[in-house]
């Protein structure tokens, strides 16, 4: 397949998924049980000030009483117009939040995900090329560390860095210093798993007959690892990050929480709460969009870094 | 091609809006930490921060007694038999802008907020009008006696005409308080800066800023760590660790927010007052408030504090007495089955609870009143979910008894909310009660906001205290403390009960 023939699949694709996504979650929240007016009232003016004239005047300003039909066609002639519309509690607009919540968890994404690669490929290359009591001990510390819940890892960050040893701070954003710990505690528990896909995939590179030939033929450990390893046992590594990359962009809420980072799947969690529909179908989308966008990068990065069998997926 | 990956990466994580170095640092700003978003600008959706946070103020102020003190307005009279209150500002009051507070800016934002859910909305104003350049005039249908306390809620704070668009939404916080706007990144981010030309105290410090914590245990840390000056709401079990240290002090003020259960009081089993006697005698209040808000003292069976003496009965306390709880079940015909349970007539004595998750104690608290009245034989189903329900049960009549955690102090005079509570409907109030079949308590309530005589103000107040005692619509379990941690490097902190102000242009560094 060609490039120009992916590309124009996988834009198919996102309209899809977008609408699909759109859709779900739409006829999901409206599944809800619970009165939407007096949930939105919740989220807008907050659980003291929450009673039936706060919900009566959401749902007269917000037309709730109008019928789910009118609402979908409503949001999707909106979302065709690139209009995410506005939140139903705070009244900005879907795409400010969106931006703000979703700049900060690809940052923090991003970060955790560099993280995590400077720690597992070293580690992961240096026990398939040691072996031995390294392994043991590295696959013993990965399986440990996956074992811990994040917000575990998080508190043991917290306290070492920020409590005993005073140097970072302990949660918040605004400055490179506040993306230290949350980012450490996300490289710390990606790169647990992803030391061992290095491992497995050194480990199979280096005992393969190709590897051992072009020793053979004389180049040098070094040459070998870097003309013959590098490229075979970075295909399936790439496509393990990328996948990473976007449950990592949606399933930090426990580390956005502690760590108060104002990110997107503790935004999302919040709109859920209070039933914000919008902003619910905004981030579904962005996160749909992310994904099939993620996707079609990885394939293109595994396509250059295997252009073999000259088939883009 | 990899480079130009990951140099692309770089750079956008460069252009990401996070990596803001701003001017406030940790040496020149006062640092504050509670768990509350705000999910707007407009003050009558998110006001308490803007207020707290001293940006934005109000026509009145309240003393730590609920007493009515100037604010934007200097002085105030109440004329016609209590039917017009004439307010005069305050000369030389400039907004953040420079723009100067005029009457009719005034009564233009008061007018906006009559259709909003302000605290004006639903009083009886006939009208708000400028009169000449220093006074408003709030003209009423009736007397309102807690008028003076709804102008001092934040929802009535007063912004600048340059605050609204041309939709009437609010797109800055330009307000007249002793401190400006800086940064804010709604919901959880606000920076503010010393305004120098306040009409009254000038702030001595520069900057301070509000980071919403969610987390209790996050903003343990914060206060630990001396990364955050000042933190709101920590979790009891954390305060005998943190009074350890010696950078921190703790100080500790009584809300007037109280631990109740909300009870439908038509529901045939509850439906008598003595059953809800009963079931309160059988709330061992004071071990819920030793072992779960670890404040012994908090444990209360009146649903307002003590400082707010008109409503609270002197001496009055009933303690917990399951035996006796249980022969007043037995004369209404409830008795204990082979499981333990109470029956009558073949049926079982079984409620359903709902609480929130807003206040992580609710829950537990949820939880011990099922275990408490389970030795009585009453089956409790607790089930948690938003505070949006309570009303939400409140007006469809599914609530059964809800755990709630009532602020009495949102309008300074309790008069306002008891109003609310008590009296809004026929069925009572969505947070407070529900189906009571008490008629003279709304009647003297709706009758005390044109009371003038302050002892006859005080007496029916007792009486009324005596009724929500006696009859029970509502069972209080225990009071709130607050338990602030303040960092030593600031001096000058207190604490406002009514949580309008934090105050912050009192605070200097050591």
């Amino acid at each position: 397949m060609r490039l120009r023939d992916l590309l124009l699949k996988r834009l198919l694709q996102l309209l899809a998924v977008s609408w699909g996504v759109g859709t779900l979650t739409f006829i999901l929240m409206r599944a809800l049980p619970g009165d939407m007016a007096y949930r939105i009232a919740a989220g807008r003016y907050g659980m003291d000030a929450v009673d039936s004239d706060a919900a009566a005047l959401v749902r007269e300003e917000l037309g709730l009483d109008q019928g789910a039909w009118s609402t979908y066609w409503s949001w999707l002639g909106d979302l065709l117009q690139w209009n995410l519309g506005n939140s139903l509690v705070s009244g900005q607009p879907v795409s400010e939040s969106l931006w703000h919540m979703l700049g900060h968890s690809l940052l923090l994404a991003g970060a955790g995900i560099l993280l995590a690669a400077l720690i597992a490929i070293p580690l992961g290359l240096a026990s398939a090329h040691h072996g031995g009591w390294l392994n043991r001990i590295l696959l013993t510390l990965s399986t440990g560390m996956r074992a811990l819940p994040v917000f575990v890892i998080g508190l043991l960050a917290v306290v070492v860095f920020a409590l005993e040893l005073n140097l970072l701070p302990v949660a918040g954003f605004g400055t490179p210093a506040h993306l230290v710990l949350p980012a450490l505690t996300l490289g710390l528990s990606l790169a647990a798993i992803a030391n061992r896909v290095v491992h497995t995939e050194a480990e199979r590179v280096f005992n393969a007959p190709f590897y051992e030939f072009a020793q053979t033929k004389g180049l040098s450990a070094w040459q070998a690892f870097l003309r013959h390893g590098v490229r075979n046992m970075s295909v399936p590594v790439v496509a393990f990050f990328g996948v990473q990359l976007i449950t990592v962009v949606e399933g930090v809420v426990m580390i956005e929480s502690l760590f108060s980072w104002p990110g997107i799947g503790h935004g999302l969690a919040h709109a859920i709460f209070a039933r914000d529909i919008p902003l619910i179908q905004g981030a579904a989308l962005m996160m749909g969009i992310l994904f099939v966008l993620l996707n079609t990068l990885v394939d293109l990065a595994c396509y250059w870094l295997d252009p073999r069998g000259g088939q883009l997926a | 091609m990899k480079n130009k990956l990951i140099t692309a990466l770089l750079g956008g994580m460069l252009l990401l809006p996070a990596a803001v170095t701003a001017e406030p640092n940790q040496q020149n700003t006062v640092n504050i930490q509670a768990a509350f978003e705000f999910s707007s600008l407009d003050p009558t959706r998110s006001g308490f921060v803007f207020t707290r946070m001293q940006v934005l103020e109000t026509l009145l102020n309240v003393d730590s007694q609920g007493g009515l003190l100037p604010g934007l307005a200097s002085e105030w009279s109440i004329e016609d038999g209590g039917k017009l209150w004439r307010l005069t500002l305050r000369d030389q009051v400039h907004f953040h802008d420079a723009s100067l507070l005029t009457a009719q800016q005034v009564a233009d934002e008061l007018n906006r907020g009559l259709n909003k859910t302000s605290a004006l909305r639903g009083l009886p104003i006939n009208s708000i009008t400028a009169n000449g350049d220093n006074q408003v005039e709030i003209k009423l249908s009736a007397p309102y006696r807690p008028l003076g306390a709804a102008l001092a809620h934040y929802s009535t704070a007063i912004l600048a005409d340059a605050a609204y668009n041309d939709a009437g939404e609010v797109t800055a916080l330009i307000g007249t308080g002793p401190f400006s706007v800086e940064e804010i990144a709604v919901p959880h981010k606000l920076v503010v800066e010393r305004f120098d030309d306040y009409w009254g105290q000038k702030a001595q410090i520069e900057y301070a800023s509000y980071l919403t914590g969610h987390r209790a245990e996050a903003r343990v840390l914060q206060a630990r760590s001396g990364q955050a000056d000042i933190v709101f709401g920590l979790d009891p079990a954390s305060v005998p660790m943190l009074k350890r240290l010696p950078t921190l002090e703790i100080v500790r003020s009584d809300l007037p927010r109280t631990l109740a259960l909300k009870l439908n009081a038509g529901h045939r089993f509850i439906a008598d007052q003595e059953a809800r006697q009963a079931l309160s005698l059988a709330i061992n209040r004071q071990g819920i408030a030793t072992a779960i808000l670890r404040a012994p003292d908090a444990a209360t069976d009146q649903l307002l504090p003590a400082y707010m003496s008109d409503w609270y009965l002197d001496g009055q306390s009933e303690a917990y007495n399951l035996e006796k709880a249980a022969g007043m079940f037995s004369q209404l015909g409830w008795n204990k089955n082979s499981e333990g349970w109470l029956e009558r007539d073949g049926e079982r004595f079984e409620l359903d609870l709902i609480t929130y998750a807003d206040r992580p104690e609710l829950t537990t608290v949820a939880t011990a009143v099922q275990d408490q009245w389970k030795q009585l034989g009453v089956k409790l189903n607790v089930n948690v979910t938003n505070s949006s329900a309570i009303p939400s049960g409140h007006s469809d009549d599914s609530l059964e008894v809800a755990l709630i955690a009532r602020n009495y102090g949102i309008i300074a005079d309790p008069l306002g909310i008891l109003l609310k509570d008590f009296a809004s409907s026929d069925k009572g109030g969505d947070w407070g009660s529900l189906n009571w079949s008490n008629t003279w308590v709304p009647e003297t309530l709706n009758a005390m906001v044109s009371e003038n005589d302050t002892a006859r103000y005080q007496e029916q107040a007792q009486k009324i205290a005596a009724a929500l005692y006696n009859e029970r619509p509502l069972i209080p379990v225990a009071s709130y403390v607050q338990q602030t941690a303040i960092n030593k490097r600031l001096s000058g902190f207190r604490f406002d009960p009514y949580e309008r102000s934090y105050f912050l242009n009192e605070l200097s560094w050591k």
